[in-house]
């Protein structure tokens, strides 16, 4: 039977020749991560179920990536950290990306890819719903909570439900002005936040293959906005070249049979996208950015793993060279290597920090998730009374970045950085 | 198992920012005295205007029963959520669909029982109602005039609710030693 990229990769992971959507099967997990947030209680339930000295299952395979509540006075939050320090010590695991030494790397989305755990084909589990990220890759990827995530730890194995597959062919040249943030808000606004419910949304086509890497992330990323378990992308030489410059390790690329079957396709071109928002309070509430251009803001947020990528920030920089921001514009790359590399990449002669610090942007901050989630009373960037928020994340439920009173738009670089430059929702082709 | 208790109504898409706010998720649910604090935060993200949840004194809700549109539980993969429900003493969640890990992570757990419904029960009952769940034949009535609603059946999770959760479960099937 003809099998899907997805069933392909599962069906290998379980010892299968051949599974089918709706089949319950335990899979051979390649990689689990866990940050801050759910690491703790993960390793709660990993020592009460399998006991006070059981090891994890794989030393190389548990990746622990802090990154949500970093630089906080909290305390609950340090005595978090604290717990995944003790635990990394006790299992003498080598992946462990620490805050406050030469290793913390920011956002577990991007730190995993950038250091060479995400491998073509494998399986990897996560306890973030943004974990569907890595299927830009070609990796079977998806988040849980923190049960499946202990039973990972000591077992590496993990029962799935093969989700069915919707295909979104994007065929056509993409336009300057468009970014994959452009192609996903529409897609979700099209099929809306529940549209792919337990499916696998595999994402194809012309325009697909011309993106790069962190655009391919940013679509993946989003995957689960739409109720998807995972989002995923065949691989190609940009996703080889990208792999191999980050691991050595051997990696056996899974590709889908042709004219397997799927749920459903959706084709579109995307020469006819327009640059688009999704307007308060729910990532599906889809509207052509000209059509908010009477909405005035407060503030515009570039950051987090579906925007605060290294393209993003160029892309953000593009708009902003020479030009001066009107509203409070944040600034905040994802990981180190990014934070890093916006201090070398140049456009017309000037370095992406420079372009920031010129236009007017607040200080940049250390890497993490920031404000993208609220967190913290003291996290940076997070909104704490009525502030409307044009917003590069991928979430704009009420209350998502701290007030339950302040509204956000989610949009791309480009416009969230043109919209930066008027003060009011902007088209990144009308500045 | 029948589970009698007050019903507490809500519509589409509730996300997990509204069930637990972010700013909780300091608090480590394996943790017992934090456990019971995330409870008494469960649904601490609503709009103001709703009707409190919890009971402010106690930290516990007089709610039993949940009752929901579609996607319940949309957004994070925080397990925070269904811990909190299920710490501040609600039994189970009936709603039209759920977010997936939303929905796994209340059978991996134990916390609360996601029965869906094959049509929306939100405009059948307000906040307050009492109703009946019985668990075993997958039913809800309504107390006060005995009208009962068919819940849709737990399938291929069954095994796993009725086993109290994924490590019940798979030590029953023999995946992991008891
Ligand atoms: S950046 Fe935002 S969406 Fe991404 S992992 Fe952090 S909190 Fe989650």
């Amino acid at each position: 039977m003809k099998m899907t990229i997805t069933e392909k990769i599962l069906a290998r992971a379980a010892g299968l020749d051949c599974v089918k959507p709706g089949d319950n099967i335990w899979v051979n997990v390649d990689v689990l991560l866990t940050h801050d947030v759910c690491g703790p209680g993960t390793i709660g339930i990993f020592h009460r179920e399998f006991g006070k000295d059981a090891k994890v299952f794989s030393k190389e395979g548990v990746v622990i990536i802090p990154d949500h509540y970093i630089f906080t006075a909290d305390e609950k939050a340090h005595r978090n950290v604290d717990i995944l320090r003790e635990f990394v010590k006790a299992q003498g695991l080598p992946y462990f990306y620490e805050p406050g030494t030469p290793s913390y790397c920011g956002v577990c989305h991007l730190g995993l890819p950038q250091h060479g755990h995400v491998r073509p084909g494998e399986v990897i589990i996560g306890t973030d719903s943004h974990t569907c990220s890595h299927g830009a890759l070609g990796a079977f990827s998806t988040g849980v909570g923190n049960t499946d995530a202990g039973f990972v730890m000591g077992t590496g194995k993990m029962l799935v439900k093969v989700p069915e597959t919707i295909r979104f062919v994007l065929n056509g040249r993409k336009p300057d002005y468009i970014s994959a943030k452009d192609m996903i808000l529409r897609i979700i606004g099209d099929i809306g936040v529940d549209g792919a419910m337990y499916c696998a949304m595999e994402f194809t086509g012309d325009a697909v293959r011309d993106l790069s890497i962190d655009e391919r992330i940013t679509i993946c990323n989003m995957a689960v906005e739409a109720g998807a378990k995972n989002g995923i992308i065949p691989p190609d030489e940009k996703t080889f070249e990208y792999v191999r410059s980050r691991t050595d390790k051997a990696f056996v690329p899974v590709y889908g049979d042709d004219g397997a079957p799927v749920m459903k396709e959706y084709v579109y071109d995307v020469s006819e996208f327009v640059p688009c928002v999704a307007k308060p309070h729910i990532p599906s509430n889809y509207a052509a950015a000209r059509d908010c251009s009477d909405v005035v803001i407060d503030r515009a947020y570039i950051g987090s793993c579906t925007g605060g990528k290294l393209d993003d920030m160029i892309m953000a920089a593009s708009v902003l060279a020479g030009r001066k921001v009107k509203a409070e514009t944040l600034i905040v790359p994802a990981t180190m290597e990014i934070a890093d590399a916006m201090k070398t990449v140049k456009i017309g002669g000037k370095s992406l920090v420079d372009i920031f610090e010129a236009a007017g942007c607040a200080p940049i901050p250390p890497p993490s998730c920031a404000a993208c989630l609220g967190g913290p009373v003291d996290t940076f960037g997070r909104t704490h009374g009525s502030e409307v928020v044009i917003s590069t994340t991928n979430r704009n439920f009420i209350g998502r970045m701290g007030s339950k009173n302040a509204p956000i738009y989610l949009a791309s670089p480009l416009t969230a950085a043109a919209s930066a430059v008027t003060g009011r929702i902007t088209d990144p082709r009308d500045i | 198992m029948k589970i009698k208790a007050k019903v507490y109504v809500l519509g589409d898409n509730i996300d997990t920012d509204q069930i637990i706010p972010a700013q909780y998720l300091n608090l480590v649910p394996t943790i017992k005295s934090e456990y019971d604090k995330l409870g008494s935060y469960a649904m601490a993200g609503l709009p103001e205007t709703a009707i409190p949840f919890v009971d402010s004194a106690t930290g516990k809700s007089p709610y039993g029963i949940m009752i929901a549109g579609r996607n319940f539980g949309c957004g994070s993969s925080r397990e925070h959520a269904p811990v909190a429900l299920g710490a501040a003493g609600c039994k189970a969640v009936i709603a039209e669909s759920y977010a997936r890990i939303f929905f796994r992570n209340s059978v991996a757990t134990g916390e609360v029982y996601p029965f869906e419904t094959p049509v929306s029960l939100v405009s059948e009952f307000k906040t307050g109602d009492e109703a009946e769940l019985d668990v075993g034949s997958g039913t809800l009535m309504r107390l006060s005039d005995g009208k009962v609603f068919p819940l849709k059946s737990l399938g291929a999770v069954a095994p796993v609710v009725e086993a109290g959760g994924m490590f019940g479960y798979a030590r029953k099937v023999g995946m992991i030693k008891s």
